[in-house]
């Protein structure tokens, strides 16, 4: 069985940096409504740099690593740089995902760019 | 007994492998694989008869229209109706829409009822809401008991001098619960109200007659009975379908027309506006034909064997929640669950990859999930040529889903 990726597998068995920040200075919800789907993003950032990160969520395994997966890839990365992240990063970083889940790899990082441009 | 070796071997999607294992296709609630009977009568008549219908003075328009009736007639038999009770459409979702539309403007008000239930497809839901959006009628819900059944008492009590319309499916697409049609015929008739059936996942898999069940129209489509995409039919009295008023309008539904007014063909032609769906028409009475040569009793015994095999297997695993009765005989050939913790589309990813098709989603009844309290469900259907060992491996390949994600 491989479209489950050992990242991705390692990832939904041991989450990173889930849970909530007090006093976030960006707070997102991003949702697939068709699937049920749901990540929660806080960034808090100091200087135009995402100091801490937590996600919070349900859903499928790929969306739910995906979403842990990326707050390891963004702590201590200034927003800016944020800000060009192309799904090819996030996609490479899960070691790939296959064309009918793609929307649920991409789901964090759709959240992440809504809580960017009202950042 | 169905010779599904000799079954199979007329379905030749089922030679191909997929992610290098035999396809083992579990989702014939959704469509259904088509014999080499039903694709060959399609081409058949794309080489040798293709004409349109009900027009031409030629030879081929001749034959193409005697096939088109044909596949009337055949189908008419097929459920126990007469051929002018047979309206061709594109799908289930178009006949509803047709019964919801013209029945709307027959006899929906202001301030009258129409009664649903709480497990429709959205097929059967959406055309009632948007009739009584127009109309300013009220939508009434009908729920479902925890046993995974249509509560009788709630539609007992929701049926009232108001209720015009009671529409209801046969067999839900996700609990598989069997409803009642009789009974629900019989208390909707009590008050004068029109019974609307969506049979989409019962004319398939059951022997059904519409005298039987009692209902006044009733849909169903094509491509999960082994034909092609694209067929549809609503049945309906007669005498009701005379008084119904068109949906779709333009060529061959008419009688007479002038620049400012038109009259209207007989039924069923006043319902098949343009050109009809001819091949695939031809397809359908094949498949019927397919169908009626195994047996449709011969059939349910089929899905019977695989869903109670399905069932067993399935409630024995802790990991597993079953939606719907627990008793095979009180359902159709579908059996919708989820894994503790598991995504159904995790599921239904997994076991792709060893060539098993599965359904994974809201299965278009959201309502019903919600009333579930899950966002999503996987299921597995059946049909004439699934084995007893499909669902073995199956359900070993479940088990190891569990110990991947679980």
């Amino acid at each position: 069985m491989s479209p489950y990726e050992e990242v991705i597998l390692e990832h939904w068995r041991n989450p990173r940096n889930k849970g909530r920040l007090d006093a976030p200075d960006v707070d997102v919800v991003e949702a697939n409504p068709l699937c049920g789907d749901v990540v929660r993003l806080q960034l808090r950032v100091r200087d135009g740099v995402v100091e801490d990160v937590r996600f919070d969520g349900r859903g499928c395994a790929i969306s739910q690593a995906a979403a842990s997966l990326l707050t390891d890839m963004i702590k201590g990365k200034p927003l800016a740089e944020l800000k060009g992240m192309k799904d090819e990063h996030l996609l490479d970083a899960l070691g790939g995902v296959i064309r009918t889940r793609l929307n649920c790899a991409l789901l964090p990082l759709r959240a992440l760019r809504k809580g960017l441009s009202s950042a | 007994m169905i010779d599904v070796k000799a079954v199979r071997a007329d379905f030749p999607i089922l030679e191909r492998k997929v992610n290098g294992r035999p396809l083992v296709y579990l989702d014939s609630g959704a469509t259904s694989q088509k014999p080499r009977q039903v694709i060959e009568a399609v081409a058949r008549f794309y080489r040798e008869h293709n004409a349109n219908v009900h027009r031409g003075l030629y030879q081929l328009a001749a034959e193409a229209t005697d096939l088109y009736e044909e596949a009337r007639a055949k189908v008419a038999r097929f459920i126990g109706a007469a051929p002018e009770e047979i309206v061709f459409t594109h799908g289930t979702t178009e006949a509803l829409n047709l019964a919801a539309y013209s029945l709307g403007e027959l006899l929906v008000g202001e301030g009258d009822e129409v009664v649903v239930t709480a497990m429709e497809h959205h097929a059967n839901l959406i055309p009632w809401q948007q009739l009584a959006r127009r109309k300013g009628a009220r939508l009434v819900p009908v729920g479902v008991t925890p046993e995974g059944e249509l509560d009788l008492g709630e539609l007992a009590e929701a049926i009232s001098d108001r209720t015009k319309v009671v529409a209801a499916v046969h067999v839900s697409n996700v609990l598989g619960t069997i409803n009642p049609v009789p009974e629900i015929a019989e208390l909707a008739h009590k008050v004068g109200a029109v019974v609307v059936v969506d049979a989409a996942q019962s004319v398939p898999h059951l022997p059904v007659s519409v005298r039987e069940l009692g209902a006044d129209l009733l849909a169903f489509s094509g491509h999960k009975m082994l034909g092609p995409t694209g067929i549809g039919v609503l049945w309906g009295r007669k005498e009701l379908l005379e008084k119904l008023p068109p949906f779709l309008t333009g060529g061959e539904m008419i009688r007479e027309v002038w620049l400012d007014r038109a009259t209207w063909n007989d039924v069923p032609y006043k319902f098949e506006a343009g050109t009809p769906p001819v091949a695939q028409a031809v397809g359908l009475g094949a498949a019927v034909d397919y169908l009626s040569s195994l047996g449709m009793e011969e059939v349910r015994r089929h899905d019977l064997e695989l869903t109670a095999r399905t069932l067993e297997g399935l409630l024995e695993r802790d990991y597993v929640t079953v939606y719907g009765p627990t008793e095979p005989e009180a359902r159709g050939g579908v059996v919708a669950f989820n894994l503790r913790g598991i995504h159904p589309h995790d599921v239904a990813t997994l076991l792709d990859q060893e060539g098993i098709a599965i359904r994974a989603g809201h299965h278009c009844a959201q309502p019903l999930h919600r009333l579930l309290g899950i966002p999503a469900s996987c299921r597995v259907s059946f049909y004439v040529y699934n084995t007893p060992e499909e669902v073995d491996t199956f359900l070993s390949a479940l088990d190891r889903v569990w110990e991947a994600l679980g």
